[in-house]
């Protein structure tokens, strides 16, 4: 057993924790939020040049071919300094399913650009009926001629404001709620019969939602067998949520400091708040969720390379659960701690108690991993 | 032992809800019941009906323009106003200053700005808090130097709700810094249109401005704009306070919201059902309807012991913490029910003036806005922290 970082993967941390705070001060964050496309395209430029968004992607492909750990440091990192770039979502989850589904032309078409940064990807698979479960999805894709034809509408896309190709999670067959059936197209957000509206998010990062009118796609805009990409949808998310865990632990790990700090300096009663014995303890309890958070994100960067298995899937929904809640009781606490300076937009923590709080709405909160959980305790 | 309300209470229920049906504008409850800002001209408006009907200031004595209720008639009032989506009054007029002007404040103070309040002339700002002082408040700096007939004042409020609608701000300021430090506060009624202040925003998590910064540069003020004795401010503040903690609970808007959260649960969809359907969602809501009626009945108890002649006590405290703590988990299952429907940012359409199609539903904008902007709850009005100290110390003796 061996939980440390290899020199590699430290550097790669080193690397990056310079790099975010020299792009990510609170100034810089909020510029770059304000405006379209709402990341910050220096700071993706000098990710493209410094190989870090290569990292995930396949070696063949032009790619460093990382494990679930290199990504953990990424993430961890960018949690950090909130950095609003759309890694995670086409990087990892993007480029994950393009190696997992796509053939080898569209591998080679996609992989290589993605790994330089000249292709922007991003992932449509909520939908206003489909509450983290991609089974529940109704948008259709039919035959028309050699192509397909898309319908349908596409919710909350992260990243896709600016993506220049969405991965659409479409149906082929079957009725909403069934796993057969699911099919994922690649689509150019700027075809006919596609209409993007671009929000921020409470997380902080820009989406888009999606109305698909008839969109006409050419065949090889299919990925993987049509009907059959709900297990590969299903392993990469995986890998999605333990890249995910380890944003909120950087994220984590900020507020904590943020408020530990506070505590030995805010006075109040003539002593610093953090001599207060409900305090202390409370602070105690934030950094024990920590800890655990920090043990399963751990767990979750080493499960999401194997194959898929229901004790994979357990525990990364176990990593999910721990690390959300970890998150929104962080979160809270935090501002509770701070008084009404928690509560004040110019103050990081701010944006990072809205950013743990509200990553529970991507992959899903901490209740719907429960319950999921539950269910396979039920089958085991 | 008779856990009911009288044949007269009820009776003063339905008149209540009768006028609720009839005269609460319908746009102004649906803003409140969907969670979108209210302007000032929506809250002018309520109150100006209210006090058509002379329901404004129900908790004052009649002679003053009251409705001389008694504590059940008044919570009846509050509860029946919340569950019909009426906008909450704000309260540091006609609930806190008012009240401290009729205990504390001359004859010539009451006949100037109570029939003001009363109709709507003037609104209220409440400069309690500053910098350095939250909870602590009798850590206040802002200073006022007596020069004949005025006060000069000088120093920084903070976290002033609605500041930037109010024309009038009363404050703590320090009259004496040689005393001890509760001693030396005095109590004053400023005019926000006095040269030398300025009033800055703050923006809150939720994007909101709700709250500002009160700059006071040699400010003059009349000496005859003082509450109470010199240097006993303390005491109108405490007054205020036990005013500010009544009401806390928020029994009423907490089955509002709860309500609404049922309709949004009853339109969302998980696993291809209602979201209300579903067996954990259920239980969470289970658990918080179960801990509301306790909060409630709790609240009705002490109530009754108020009517008999009791003074509510540390209890209240106890309505503060669990109070706000039920809102907060209300808020925080609406966020959850709207699964990633929540993420949407759109501060603008919050905003009332917006009619854009909604992203994806009317109630699904508000509910993640409005769970960061309730984190408040447990941190203003004597933190839930303060609470706990003072039930430790004054119920328990510890
Ligand atoms: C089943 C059992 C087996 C045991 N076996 C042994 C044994 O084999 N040998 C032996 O020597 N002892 C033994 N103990 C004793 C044990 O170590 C003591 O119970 C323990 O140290 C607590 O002391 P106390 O019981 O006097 O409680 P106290 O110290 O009086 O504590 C009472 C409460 O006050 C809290 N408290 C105390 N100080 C603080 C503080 N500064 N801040 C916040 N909270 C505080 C405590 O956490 C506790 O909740 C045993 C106890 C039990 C219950
Ligand atoms: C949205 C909002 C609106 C407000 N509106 C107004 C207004 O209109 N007018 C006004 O005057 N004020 C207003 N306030 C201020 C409010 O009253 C203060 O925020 C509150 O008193 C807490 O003070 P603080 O923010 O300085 O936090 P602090 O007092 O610094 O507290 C920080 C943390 O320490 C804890 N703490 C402090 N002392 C102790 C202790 N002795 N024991 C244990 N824990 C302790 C607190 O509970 C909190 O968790 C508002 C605040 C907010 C957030």
């Amino acid at each position: 057993m061996d939980f440390s970082f290899s020199d590699e993967q430290q550097m790669l941390q080193d690397m990056l924790s310079r790099l975010v705070r020299e792009h990510y001060g609170f100034e810089q964050r909020d510029q770059v939020r304000r405006s379209a496309p709402g990341f910050s395209e220096a700071f993706q430029a000098q990710l493209a040049e410094l190989g870090v968004l290569a990292v995930p992607i396949d070696e063949a492909h032009g790619g460093m071919g990382g494990s679930g750990v290199e990504n953990l440091v990424v993430m961890q990192e960018l949690g950090r300094g909130l950095c609003l770039e759309p890694y995670l979502e086409s990087q990892i989850l993007g480029g994950g399913l393009v190696q997992a589904l796509g053939s080898e032309s569209q591998r080679e078409a996609l992989l290589p650009a993605l790994a330089a940064g000249e292709l922007l990807l991003a992932v449509a698979s909520e939908e206003p009926r489909t509450h983290y479960r991609p089974e529940w999805t109704e948008t259709r894709a039919e035959r028309a001629g050699d192509g397909w034809r898309l319908t349908g509408r596409k919710s909350v896309v992260i990243g896709g404001q600016a993506a220049h190709r969405i991965l659409v999670v479409a149906r082929t067959a079957g009725e909403p709620g069934e796993c057969d059936g699911l099919s994922l197209f690649l689509v150019d957000p700027a075809a006919e019969g596609v209409q993007r509206r671009a929000y921020p998010t409470m997380a902080g990062p820009w989406a888009c939602d999606l109305t698909l009118e008839g969109v006409m796609l050419a065949d090889d805009a299919l990925l993987g067998a049509a009907g059959g990409a709900f297990e590969a949808l299903g392993h990469q998310l995986g890998h999605a949520m333990a890249a995910q865990c380890a944003e909120a632990l950087g994220s984590m790990q900020q507020a904590c400091e943020l408020t530990l700090d506070y505590l030995k300096t805010r006075q109040q009663f003539g002593k610093p708040i953090g001599r207060f014995q409900v305090l202390q303890h409370r602070m105690v309890d934030m950094t024990t969720e920590l800890e655990l958070a920090t043990s399963m994100t751990i767990l979750a960067a080493c499960v999401a390379d194997e194959p898929a298995s229901q004790e994979r899937s357990r525990q990364l929904i176990a990593a999910q659960h721990v690390v959300k809640r970890a998150a929104q009781f962080i979160a809270e606490q935090a501002i509770q701690l701070h008084g009404g300076i928690g509560m004040t937009w110019e103050y990081s923590l701010a944006h990072h108690a809205r950013h743990l709080v509200m990553l529970g709405h991507r992959f899903g909160d901490d209740d719907r991993h429960l319950k999921a959980y539950a269910d396979l305790l039920e089958a085991s | 032992m008779n856990i009911h309300f009288s044949e007269q209470e009820l009776a003063f229920r339905d008149e209540v809800r009768a006028f609720l049906a009839d005269e609460l504008p319908a746009d102004i409850a649906a803003k409140v019941r969907l969670g979108k800002k209210l302007s000032k001209q929506d809250h002018q408006r309520w109150q100006a009906i209210l006090h058509r009907r002379g329901w404004y200031a129900a908790n004052w004595p009649l002679e003053y323009g009251g409705t001389g209720w008694s504590v059940v008639e008044k919570h009846l009032f509050e509860e029946e106003c919340a569950a019909a989506g009426a906008p909450r009054l704000i309260s540091f007029g006609v609930n806190m200053v008012a009240p401290v002007i009729i205990k504390f404040g001359t004859p010539e103070q009451k006949a100037h700005y109570l029939p003001r309040i009363l109709d709507g002339s003037d609104w209220w700002c409440q400069g309690y808090s500053e910098p350095g002082a939250g909870s602590d408040l009798a850590a206040v700096k802002t200073r006022a130097v007596r020069e004949g007939d005025h006060y000069i004042v000088n120093g920084q409020k903070t976290w002033t709700t609605l500041g930037q609608h109010a024309n009038w701000i009363f404050c703590l300021v320090r009259t004496d810094p040689e005393a001890k430090p509760q001693a030396g506060i005095s109590f004053l009624l400023i005019d926000m249109e006095s040269p030398g202040i300025s009033v800055r925003p703050i923006i809150t998590l939720d994007g909101a401005h709700e709250v500002n910064e009160v700059f006071f540069d040699n400010v003059r003020v009349p000496v005859a704009n003082r509450v109470g004795e010199e240097n006993d401010g303390w005491t109108c503040a405490k007054y205020l306070l036990t005013h500010e903690r009544t009401g806390q609970a928020g029994i009423g808007i907490s089955k509002a919201a709860l309500a609404h959260l049922k309709e949004i649960a009853r339109h969302e969809v998980i696993e291809g059902r209602p979201a209300l359907e579903d067996p954990l969602l259920r239980q969470r809501l289970a658990e918080v309807e179960m801990r509301l009626m306790a909060v409630e009945m709790s609240t009705l108890r002490i109530l009754a012991r108020a009517q008999a002649g009791g003074v509510p006590g540390a209890e209240s405290s106890i309505l503060k913490i669990t109070g706000s703590e039920i809102r907060q988990a209300i808020s925080d299952l609406a966020r959850r029910v709207l699964g990633p429907h929540a993420l949407p940012f759109l501060a603008e359409e919050l905003q009332l003036e917006h009619d854009g199609e909604p992203l994806h539903a009317d109630y699904s904008v508000a509910p993640a806005a409005q769970y960061l902007n309730l984190r408040k709850l447990s941190i203003y009005g004597g933190s839930n922290e303060i609470q706990k100290n003072i039930l430790a110390k004054a119920q328990l003796g510890l």
